[in-house]
Order: C-alpha cells, then sequence, then structure tokens
C-alpha cells in the first residue's frame, strides 16, 4: 500500500504539478539558481557543453604543442619559453613538459571532454526532452553531478601549475612509475592531485549515471515505451550502464594506488630498484593495476563513442528523410556491444606478461566486437542509401562519422589478433588506430549533436558555411594526421619518445612528421573557428521560428522554442508510434505525438 | 475487476514505472550494484595476489584474541562476535522497515535506534581489532605474522586487510549516519507527513548490502 502511495505521489510530480512550477519558476529564478547551481536539465547540459569546450580547447592545444616537438625538433619557439617557463627554455619543449603533455592530453579528452562534454552534455540535454519527462528523476543529483564535475576539473587544472608539474606518467597511469614518487618528475604531487580529481570524476559520473538509467526506465512518458524511444536514448541508457558498472573498478584500483603511494602498501610494487637502490616493496603486481585500469579503460572507449552513435543514428534518419534501417537490429547491437564491453578490456594487455593462452580468448572476444560494430555501419549506410539527404553540417558530421568508424574500426580487427599486435603495440598504429575510431569520431558525433540541438539549447542557429568550412577541414585534416600515422607504425616507430630524429630507423619521417604537426595546427585552428561560430552564434545566431526547424519527429521538438524549467507548458504530450516514420504513406514525417491512422499499423 | 485491470496493465508502455517502484529505490539498487563491483574489484585484486604468493598467514594464528580474555587462544571467536551483532543488525532494520510499511512511527523510531546501536557496536569492534592488531605490530607496509609454511610473509596481508576492512568500515560508518537522519526525520515526523516511509526501505537496502559484502569480506580474511 505505501508502494502505491509513493508511487502516486510520483506521478502527480511528474504529470501534474510540473505545469505549476513553469510559472513560478519563470519569476523567481535568481542568477544563482538560474545559471549557477541550477537543477533544471537543459542549463546543466549547457554547463557540461561549455566546460567541455574550454578543456578541449586546453587539450587539443597541448596536442599542438608537443606536435610542434615531434615535427620539428631542432627548431626553437621563443614564446613557448613566454608561456612555459621553465618548461621549455630557450624555446624547446623539455622531455618532462612533453610528457606532461601527452599525459594531460590524453586524460582531458578521454575523461572530461568525451565523456563529461560528451554523455553529460546530450544526456542531460536529451534524455528529459525526448522521453517526455519534466526533469531528471532528481534534478538534484543532477547538479551535484556538475558540481563534482566542476571540483574534478579544478583540481587537474590545479595540478598543472604546480612546481613539480601534472601527472607525466601516461594517460593510464601504470604503476610503479606512477606509484613511486621518486621515479620521476611527473610522479609527484600531480599524481595525487590527478587521482584525487579522478575520484571526484567517478563520483559526477555516478550521480550522472544513475539519474539517466532511471530517468529512462521510470520517467517515461505515456505511450513512450521502451522500442519506441529515438536511439539516441537507447544509447545513453547503454553508456550509462557502463559507466556505473565499470567507474567504480576503477576506483578500487586508484585507492589502491593511492595506498602505495602514500601508506607504504606494496598492492602494485614488487623487485624495484630506483638509481640502484633496491625497494623493501614485495609481492605485488603491475600487471594487477592494469587489469583494474583496462577493466574500466575499454568500456569507456565505448562510453565515448555509443552517445555518438545515437546521435548519428539520428540526425542520419532526420536529414535523409527515411526511418532508420534495422531499429531493433541497432538497438541490439548495442546491448551486444554492452555486454563484450567487458569482456574485452585485456587486449590491452597482450604483451605486458599476459598469459598467451588467456589471450586467446581476448581475442576472439575482441573480433567479435566486429560483428555488431559492423551491423550499425551497415545499418547507417542503407539509412541513407537512395534518401532524399539534406546536407546540413549535422548530417555531414554524421556522415563523416561513419567514414571514420569504418577506417578506424578496421585497423581494430589487426590490433586484436594478440600475434600481430606483438609487432604493433605502442606504436604509432595504435594511435593512428584510436585517434581515428574514439577521438575523431566521437568528435564527429558530438559535433553533429551540437549543430542539430544548438536551436534546442539556445533558440538560434549556428552559421552554416562557418560549419561547412569546420567540416570539410577537420575530415580532410583528421586523415591526414592520422593517415600516414599508420605507416610510421607499421615501421615500428614507437609513441610516447620525445624526439625521432636521432634514430636511423625512424628520421626518415622527419618530412612526415612535420606534415603531420602542419596539419594539426591548421585543423586547431579550424576548431576555433567552430568555438568562435558556437558563442557568436548564442547571442547573434539566426533566431529560430518555426517549432521543429529539421522536421524531425520526436518529442524535444514539441517544446517552446525556449522551454521553461518542466519543459513542456501544460500536460506532457503522449507518445502513439516510434520516432522514425519519414517518408510514411506519402507524408514527410509523422510526429511521434500523432495517434495511429484507421489504415496504419505500428512499426 | 482491479485485478484485471492491473493483469492488462503494460507495464514498459511509458506514464509508469516499469519497476512498480519510485525513482529512489531505483538508483539505490543501481548504485548497490555499482558498489558491488567496487568491493568486487577489491576482493579479486585480493584472490590475486594471494594466489601469486607462495604461502599467506593462517587467520586462526592471527585473529585468535578477544578483549579482556589476555593471551587465551580463542580463533575467530571475536570477529564470529562482530560479525553476529551486524547480521542482528540487519535484522532489526528489516523489523524498522517493517513497522513503516504499517505506519508505526515508534516501532519505527525504536527498531532503527536498535540497528544505529547494531552499527556502533560493530564499528567499535572493528576499533578494537585494528588497535590490538596494531600493538601486535601490523599495519599498512608492517606485518609481524609469518606464513602458515613458517617463511616470512610479504605486507600484503596486512595491506589488503586494513584497505578492505576499513573501506567496508567506511561504509558502515555512512550508513550509521544515514540511520541516524532517518531516525531524526522518523522523530520530526516527516514520513509520517509525507504519507509513507520509504526513505527508510532505501536506507535498509544500503544497510543489507553492506552487511552482504561483509559476509564476503569475512569469507575471504578469516575464513580462506
Amino acid at each position: 500500500m505505501s508502494n502505491e502511495a509513493t508511487l502516486h505521489s510520483q506521478q502527480e510530480v511528474m504529470h501534474g504539478a510540473g505545469a505549476h512550477d513553469h510559472h513560478d519558476h519563470e519569476h523567481h529564478d535568481s542568477f544563482i539558481s538560474k545559471y549557477v547551481f541550477s537543477m533544471d536539465h537543459k542549463m546543466i547540459a549547457k554547463q557540461f557543453l561549455i566546460t567541455g569546450i574550454i578543456w578541449a580547447i586546453i587539450g587539443a592545444f597541448f596536442s599542438v604543442l608537443f606536435r610542434l616537438q615531434l615535427g620539428y625538433p631542432d627548431a626553437t619557439f621563443p614564446w613557448l619559453e613566454s608561456i612555459l617557463g621553465h618548461w621549455a627554455k630557450g624555446g624547446r619543449i623539455t622531455p618532462e613538459a612533453y610528457y606532461a603533455l601527452v599525459t594531460m592530453h590524453g586524460t582531458i579528452l578521454v575523461f572530461f571532454v568525451l565523456t563529461a562534454g560528451l554523455s553529460g552534455t546530450f544526456s542531460n540535454l536529451l534524455i528529459p526532452l525526448q522521453v517526455g519527462a519534466r526533469d531528471m528523476a532528481s534534478p538534484f543529483m543532477n547538479c551535484l553531478s556538475y558540481w563534482f564535475f566542476f571540483l574534478a576539473s579544478l583540481v587537474m587544472m590545479a595540478s598543472l601549475f604546480v612546481q613539480t608539474g601534472p601527472a607525466s606518467g601516461g594517460w593510464t597511469m601504470y604503476p610503479p612509475l606512477s606509484a613511486l614518487g621518486d621515479a620521476s618528475i611527473g610522479s609527484k604531487i600531480g599524481v595525487d592531485l590527478w587521482l584525487t580529481s579522478m575520484a571526484l570524476f567517478v563520483v559526477s559520473q555516478l550521480l550522472g549515471g544513475l539519474n539517466y538509467i532511471s530517468t529512462i526506465l521510470n520517467m517515461r512518458t505515456k505511450g513512450m515505451s521502451m522500442t519506441k524511444m529515438p536511439l539516441t536514448i537507447w544509447s545513453f541508457f547503454f553508456t550509462a550502464v557502463l559507466g556505473v558498472l565499470s567507474f567504480p573498478v576503477l576506483l578500487s584500483g586508484f585507492i589502491l594506488l593511492l595506498m602505495d603511494r602514500h601508506a607504504g602498501t606494496s598492492f602494485y610494487l614488487s623487485d624495484i630498484f630506483i638509481a640502484g637502490k633496491a625497494l623493501a616493496n614485495e609481492g605485488g603486481s603491475a600487471i594487477l593495476y592494469q587489469h583494474l585500469f583496462w577493466f574500466l579503460g575499454h568500456p569507456e572507449v565505448y562510453i565515448i563513442i555509443l552517445p555518438a552513435m545515437g546521435m548519428v543514428s539520428e540526425v542520419l534518419a532526420i536529414s535523409s528523410r527515411k526511418p532508420i534501417f534495422g531499429y531493433l537490429a541497432m538497438i541490439g547491437s548495442l546491448f551486444a556491444i554492452c555486454i563484450l564491453a567487458f569482456l574485452v578490456w585485456a587486449h590491452h594487455m597482450f604483451v605486458t606478461g599476459l598469459n598467451p593462452f588467456l589471450g586467446a580468448f581476448f581475442v576472439l572476444l575482441t573480433l567479435l566486437i566486429a560483428v555488431p560494430s559492423a551491423i550499425k555501419v551497415f545499418n547507417w549506410i542503407t539509412t541513407i542509401w537512395k534518401g532524399n539527404i539534406r546536407f546540413t553540417p549535422a548530417s555531414l558530421f554524421s556522415i563523416g562519422f561513419v567514414s571514420t568508424f569504418i577506417s578506424g574500426g578496421l585497423t581494430g580487427i589487426w590490433l586484436g589478433n594478440s600475434s600481430i599486435d606483438i609487432h604493433l603495440h605502442d606504436t604509432y598504429f595504435v594511435i593512428a588506430h584510436f585517434h581515428i575510431v574514439m577521438g575523431v569520431s566521437a568528435f564527429f558525433g558530438m559535433f553533429a549533436g551540437i549543430y542539430h540541438w544548438f536551436p534546442k539549447m539556445y533558440g538560434r542557429f549556428m552559421n552554416n558555411t562557418l560549419g561547412y568550412i569546420h567540416f570539410w577541414v577537420t575530415l580532410v585534416g583528421a586523415y591526414l594526421i592520422f593517415w600516414p600515422m599508420h605507416y610510421e607504425g607499421m615501421a615500428g616507430m614507437p609513441r610516447r619518445y620525445f624526439d625521432y630524429s636521432t634514430w636511423t630507423s625512424f628520421n626518415q619521417f622527419e618530412g612526415l612528421n612535420q606534415f603531420i604537426s602542419f596539419v594539426v595546427i591548421i585543423v586547431f585552428a579550424t576548431q576555433l573557428l567552430f568555438v568562435f561560430n558556437f558563442f557568436y552564434s548564442i547571442f547573434k545566431g539566426r533566431k529560430m521560428t518555426t517549432l521543429n526547424p529539421w522536421k524531425a519527429t520526436s518529442l524535444e521538438w514539441t517544446t517552446p522554442i525556449h522551454a521553461g524549467h518542466g519543459n513542456w507548458p501544460g500536460e506532457i504530450p503522449e507518445v502513439h508510434r516510434w520516432a522514425y516514420d519519414y517518408s510514411k504513406d506519402g507524408r514527410d514525417f509523422i510526429p511521434q505525438t500523432e495517434p495511429l491512422g484507421p489504415n496504419e499499423s505500428a512499426h | 475487476m482491479d485485478t484485471a485491470v492491473t493483469a492488462k496493465k503494460k507495464w514498459w508502455a511509458g506514464g509508469y514505472s516499469p519497476f512498480n517502484v519510485n525513482y529512489g529505490k531505483l538508483m539505490m539498487w543501481y548504485f548497490l550494484l555499482s558498489d558491488a563491483f567496487t568491493f568486487g574489484a577489491l576482493l579479486i585484486s585480493y584472490g590475486t595476489i594471494r594466489f601469486s604468493s607462495p604461502s599467506w598467514p593462517d587467520p586462526n594464528e592471527v585473529f585468535k584474541s578477544f578483549p579482556g580474555m589476555g593471551h587465551a587462544n580463542l580463533p575467530l571467536m571475536f570477529v564470529s562476535l562482530m560479525t553476529f551483532i551486524l547480521i542482528m543488525s540487519s535484522v532489526t532494520m528489516v523489523l524498522a522497515v517493517h513497522a513503516g510499511h504499517h505506519r508505526d512511527k515508534k516501532a519505527v523510531a525504536k527498531w532503527l535506534t536498535w540497528t544505529i546501536i547494531g552499527g556502533i557496536a560493530f564499528l567499535s569492534c572493528q576499533a578494537w581489532e585494528w588497535t590490538h592488531l596494531y600493538h601486535e605490530g601490523a599495519w599498512w607496509g608492517r606485518n609481524p605474522f609469518a606464513n602458515v609454511d613458517g617463511t616470512v610473509a610479504s605486507t600484503n596481508f596486512t595491506n589488503f586487510f586494513f584497505t578492505i576492512t576499513g573501506f567496508h568500515g567506511l561504509h558502515v560508518t555512512s550508513g550509521v549516519v544515514l540511520n541516524i537522519v532517518i531516525l531524526i526525520n522518523v522523530l520530526k515526523g516527516t514520513y509520517e507527513d509525507r504519507g509513507h516511509y520509504e526513505m527508510v526501505e532505501k536506507v535498509g537496502l544500503y544497510w543489507h548490502f553492506v552487511d552482504l559484502v561483509w559476509v564476503f569480506v569475512f569469507t575471504c580474511f578469516y575464513l580462506l
């Protein structure tokens, strides 16, 4: 009986009270409650996005800095000394600074931009809007989620400015290098701040993820069955499940690492010499950390790519005016990827001393991921096949996503084989692979999402011409940067080295490295153009005049242009059909809110 | 009539919670799943290191003291008492939740108080055990206990013991704090006004989970 009572009061909040709230909120919101500690999922989404953009600029700028070193190892850039001080004496980045830059580049982009910035933004923005809810299940926890992310950001930012510099043992933070402060200058307080920041980040992810899951399961509007949801929501759902189940394992790994650093334990340490002196630590295993790390680390790449997949599915269907091809197969493949994501982590460890017999199973499971991935790719291609495609910037980025996902994914089949991995591991081939399939693709999905839902966020459009320039330069640039790296990697060029010019085997690539660095600078400048477009359009962009500019079927376009807290004035619309009724029965599109006609059957 | 409607109800069709639970309880379940992975990772790490070690100290030799019993050899007696206390606190929690269903404010308050007492008693026992071990020379990075085969043990026996029981103790502590907050709300009549005691159920879920984790921690460190 008490269960009925609670549920009843919840339904009240969901369907009735929200409408009342709506009017009150407009008047009583102070600056602080509206823009700072906001509990409106739309504002929190914007907070995640803008914080993510700031981090993306920093992280990408770091890559420009270390590409300068890689492309022009003998040149000096006096301006570097004026921004980096003793880290770039005489205008040349020091080796320590180089390692700090690559480590921070990885950390920032993987976690702060492509995890928090991507799913933080779009899960928050789209889940309530597309499932038909007033807000997240718990707006307060949602607000906390952002502010934990913000705290994590502050700590990570602070670590850039300490005397001994930020963590610099690589974004995977492998011990023993990261566990022993004496091991390198980048293993000192920088690592402590890194671990603190990441622990806060895990809390933020957990708060966010629990909210996403329970909102999707519990708060769907009337008629919105699970199989009527847009694929975006399915992808956010699986992303959240992955995060909720894998981040805690990372946290455990970090707890043990922190103990090794400060409590004199030997979880990851055994038989170690520093500067010719033997340490007392005995009995630990460095590989243990790698298992714990990659148990998160591998699902993490799907946490990054699944939201992009969902948004691309949505944008491709809308822009080709066709239903998504294989809706259930799309959900099934997301599910398969989600399961397999937990079963392949050791393919990151083929050469770290893992039993080769065990490796064989990880090869099999890894190659299995090609199946759901291929299903998705074929479905995207079939969706746009013979479609009446509208080449908006969002649809171009979505098509670009499919392209990069294919070309980056195919090299994954090489790397998933433990025997080929003996040659290719830790080379530029790996860098090329994961940057294309995870970095560039996820960014393309994110850009598609931003161009597509910008009107929903700000009531204005972004500039199309700048969008087209942004797309073409980025697509061509991404391939020009990463394609040549495959060749360098196949030639055995190792990653993470500071200077290749002294190696006879690799100094043949001097020109190629210069070329890559040159393109990096151009592409980086183009991203700044996008940032300009983004902020300019918030204030000066073309105003939205119709509710549904892309002629989409899903619920978010039924809200007012500047929707208040609660999203819909009055009742939440009821849903009668799936989200992909495009070009049906001679009609361009049929919104989800329209009841089925007398002669019509559900999809 | 009513049942017929319920049977036909499409639970997943939207507009209603498919599990017939409030979002808060759903979140608690997912959080517990997540926390289970945290403990799972720690315990599996422990197992990995232990199996890769040639030998390991014998828990019957390490945990054989009882407060006030001097040097009597009472292997696992004290930890059995601790475990009993914690499990009893779960029973009182069940009774509190049950009383909540009947909206019996006084009974809820009574059983919650017993749960809090149980939790604090468990933590006090743990504090005594830790202090005792500390005085025997055990701590993070220090292990006075020899392996069962007589060889010198690595420090990982104590490292894992203090880390994992400490992490569990932290969970019990936050559980006690939550219980106290809930108890205050019960006494203030917050849930009476709300018309239901679901908050007691949610915190109860957490409390039972922490209890369940202890069963695994207990097995791994004291029995195996």
